[in-house]
């Protein structure tokens, strides 16, 4: 179902930062980053008589090192292993492990992550209403973790301490979380252990997509987990993002076609801050909050999400060309929370 | 066996003396070499970085910044007002211990505008630096030597020059109205030196701590104080002069000292924009410095001093503001400027100590007559209302 990303070429890459000159300054000011070697004030004055054009990080993340990349996060749908049950039903089993591990959440700093399979967001769990789920979660950090879906399910599958065994996963040890897919929409899942603030802005978040037993329409996916970081643990957020890589996609803008239908599912995990928002340029979409009707609920360019609202947009770009989008906060845009289509 | 064989046979003194010198260079280089177990921090990286200096220039912020932690920092992305800065170019290398390095970053700032700025060092942390007021750096030029140099002038030289005038009135006066003055010099001399040590602890806070923070102002103080005392103990040695002329001599050396300390805050303030030029900052100074030249004059009152010992005495109290002003325009940070306020603190109270016996009547014992109290206090006010000028 969903459309395999076109692979970046060289010549895509220099199109994309011709389209951004502002990008291909950025590229170039940052490659030699000596101090010794950085241009003077008065050269840098001279290079940008306006100042900077666009807020952007210095320098590059290296996915390989971090372990994943936020292009293959966009895309890359779990539907799990998959058997029938008797009497016909789909039963899909994921395995799960929660980790601490170093990622770079924005160019060269460093962040100690808690991921569930080393990656931030963790893995995008995908499912049709009526299934039966099964999630194997061992814990292999030094504190206790849960995995709290949001759906219905029984109190004991709630992954909230006092819940059972499920409820409070200590360190080594293993539980599996079961139950039905249900209701069909956009959903998420974290965890859930006491200091809440700490166990979710870590990194222990994800989306849960259940599609409709109809499918909906063939569309180009892609999966939007908007998150921040504080890295200097003082309880507010340095560092915004869309798939945890501070502006990552303005380096790498996500390519689309002209007239595609373009779903986004997107999941709102913001810790610190109250509300967080998306706005796509010269563009509108149809959103579908929470994903659980069929029917859009409106037709516009904004929307806002609290923490764990969340929803699906739907887009169809009638004009080739780069389109920005980002949160409707300058600060979150400009502390990392800003990206580019590119429609071709 | 003798004395004189035993003594023979004994060690030299140097090499007593050097046995356990010798000894903590052995250990330390064990330490070092076999790198000990348990000597290492347990713990996190500790990151600080100090900003010691701002430059502002036409779309460029420049920080000069200073590792003031002991592990090595990696500085990696710049927020300014909440927004990362690309273009902002920082060292590639980790900053050492102790270690400097600028960051320089493009940036429309507007004049008189509050900046916020943040560095992200590679673990997260955040250095966070504000500018209260954005205000263009004046440019090391003619101008700036010149503006900085008569500020210098009108707020060392000239009011302590004007100071010392009143030594006809002083000469003419009777013996205990001198020793009145001499009580009023006092106190100011004793406000004075508060008011450096407030100063110079108020700026060692400002900068990097690991020189000592404010404990600089103190050594400052200590080694005036001691290298006043052997100033002194030279000049009683070669009986260079009246005893009026030297303590007039020290007077202006421990004056000299502070208005260097007091120069370089001038200056550090100018360049950072935070200091308002004005006729009235100007005033306030001549007024506060005039008193200074009082405090020269009152120990040669009863002498017969060549005018040109005079205006020596005046320049040495009075031109140091100009030196101090363009070290602090153009190169001043916070240590430097603690360090010599704490000179000029220590200076003066060593010369304080040197006037201190001429305010009894000679050969009076007992303790301050009402009249001298009574000047020790008004030159403590005199020097407080006075400062209230300068703000």
């Amino acid at each position: 179902m969903p459309l395999d990303r076109t692979k970046l070429t060289r010549r895509s890459l220099l199109g994309a930062a011709a389209g951004a000159g502002a990008l291909a300054v950025v590229t170039g000011a940052s490659g030699g980053g000596d101090s010794s070697e950085a241009p003077t004030p008065e050269e840098l004055a001279r290079e940008y008589p306006h100042g900077p054009l666009h807020s952007g990080a210095r320098g590059h993340v290296d996915a390989a090192a971090n372990g994943f990349d936020p292009d293959a996060i966009l895309t890359d749908f779990d539907g799990g292993t998959v058997t029938t049950l008797p009497g016909g039903r789909t039963l899909r089993t994921w395995e799960v492990v929660a980790r601490e591990k170093e990622i770079q959440v924005a160019p060269g700093v460093s962040f100690l992550a808690w991921t569930y399979n080393g990656r931030v967001p963790g893995p995008t769990f995908r499912a049709t209403e009526g299934d039966r789920l099964r999630i194997r979660f061992t814990n292999a950090t030094g504190h206790p973790h849960t995995m709290h879906f949001h759906g219905i399910h029984p109190s004991n599958m709630d992954g909230i301490p006092g819940s059972g065994p499920g409820g409070l996963v200590e360190p080594g040890a293993t539980f599996t979380y079961e139950f039905d897919a249900t209701p069909f929409g956009l959903h998420l899942y974290h965890c859930h252990t006491f200091p809440l603030a700490t166990h979710i802005h870590r990194g222990l978040y994800g989306a849960f997509i259940i599609d409709p037993k109809t499918p909906r329409p063939d569309a180009h996916e892609m999966v939007m987990v908007m998150n921040g970081f504080d890295t200097n643990f003082d309880g507010a957020n340095e560092v915004y993002a869309v798939n945890t890589v501070a502006f990552h996609y303005m380096h790498r803008p996500i390519k689309v076609r002209r007239d595609e239908l373009v779903r986004i599912y997107l999941v709102n995990v913001l810790e610190f801050d109250a509300i967080n928002s998306f706005h796509l340029h010269a563009n509108f979409f149809h959103y579908y909050p929470t994903g659980t009707s069929l029917t859009p609920a409106e037709l516009t360019d904004t929307i806002s999400q609290v923490q764990g609202q969340r929803g699906i947009l739907e887009v169809r770009f009638p004009y080739a060309g780069r389109f920005m989008f980002h949160a409707h906060k300058s600060e979150f845009a400009e502390l990392g929370w800003v990206g580019m289509f590119e429609v071709t | 066996v003798t004395t004189e064989a035993k003594q023979a046979h004994r060690a030299p003194g140097w090499i007593l003396a050097a046995i356990p010198i010798s000894l903590l260079a052995i250990l330390a280089l064990l330490l070092l070499a076999f790198d000990l177990p348990g000597l290492d921090r347990n713990g996190p990286p500790i990151e600080d970085v100090a900003v010691e200096r701002t430059e502002l220039r036409p779309g460029v912020i420049e920080l000069r910044v200073r590792n003031d932690g002991p592990d090595a920092v990696r500085l990696a992305q710049v927020v300014v007002n909440d927004a990362f800065i690309a273009e902002a170019s920082l060292p590639t290398e980790p900053i050492g211990r102790l270690g400097q390095a600028t960051v320089r970053i493009p940036y429309l700032w507007n004049e008189g505008e509050a900046y916020e700025i943040s560095l992200l060092t590679s673990t997260g942390v955040t250095v966070a630096h504000s500018i209260e007021a954005a205000a263009e750096t004046p440019k090391a030029d003619a101008g700036f030597f010149g503006l900085l140099g008569l500020l210098g002038l009108y707020v060392g030289l000239i009011p302590v020059m004007m100071g010392m005038l009143w030594l006809p009135f002083a000469r003419r006066a009777r013996e205990p109205v001198v020793r009145f003055l001499l009580a009023v010099t006092v106190g100011l001399l004793a406000f004075l030196a508060v008011e450096a040590v407030v100063e110079g602890i108020d700026q060692a806070g400002q900068g990097a701590q690991s020189f000592g923070g404010a404990s600089l102002v103190f050594l400052g103080a200590l080694l005036a104080y001691v290298a006043m005392t052997g100033v002194d103990g030279w000049l009683r040695r070669r009986r260079a002069g009246a005893d009026g002329w030297r303590v007039a001599l020290l007077v202006a050396i421990g004056i000299g000292l502070h208005n260097l300390g007091e120069g370089l805050a001038i200056g550090g303030a100018y360049a950072a924009g935070a200091l308002a030029l004005g006729a009235f900052l100007v005033i306030g100074f001549a007024v506060h410095n005039t008193t200074e030249g009082l405090a020269i004059v009152a120990p040669v009152a009863r002498e017969r001093p060549r005018l040109r010992s005079l205006v020596l005495l005046g320049v040495i109290a009075g031109l140091p503001v100009v030196p101090g002003a363009w070290i602090g325009g153009l190169a001043s940070n916070p240590q430097v400027t603690a360090l010599l306020l704490g000179v000029g603190a220590g200076a003066i109270v060593q010369v304080v100590q040197q006037i201190l016996p001429a305010l009894r009547p000679s050969g009076e014992r007992r303790g301050l007559e009402p009249a001298i109290a009574t000047g020790l206090a008004c030159g403590l006010l005199l020097m407080w209302g006075t400062g209230l000028l300068v703000g």
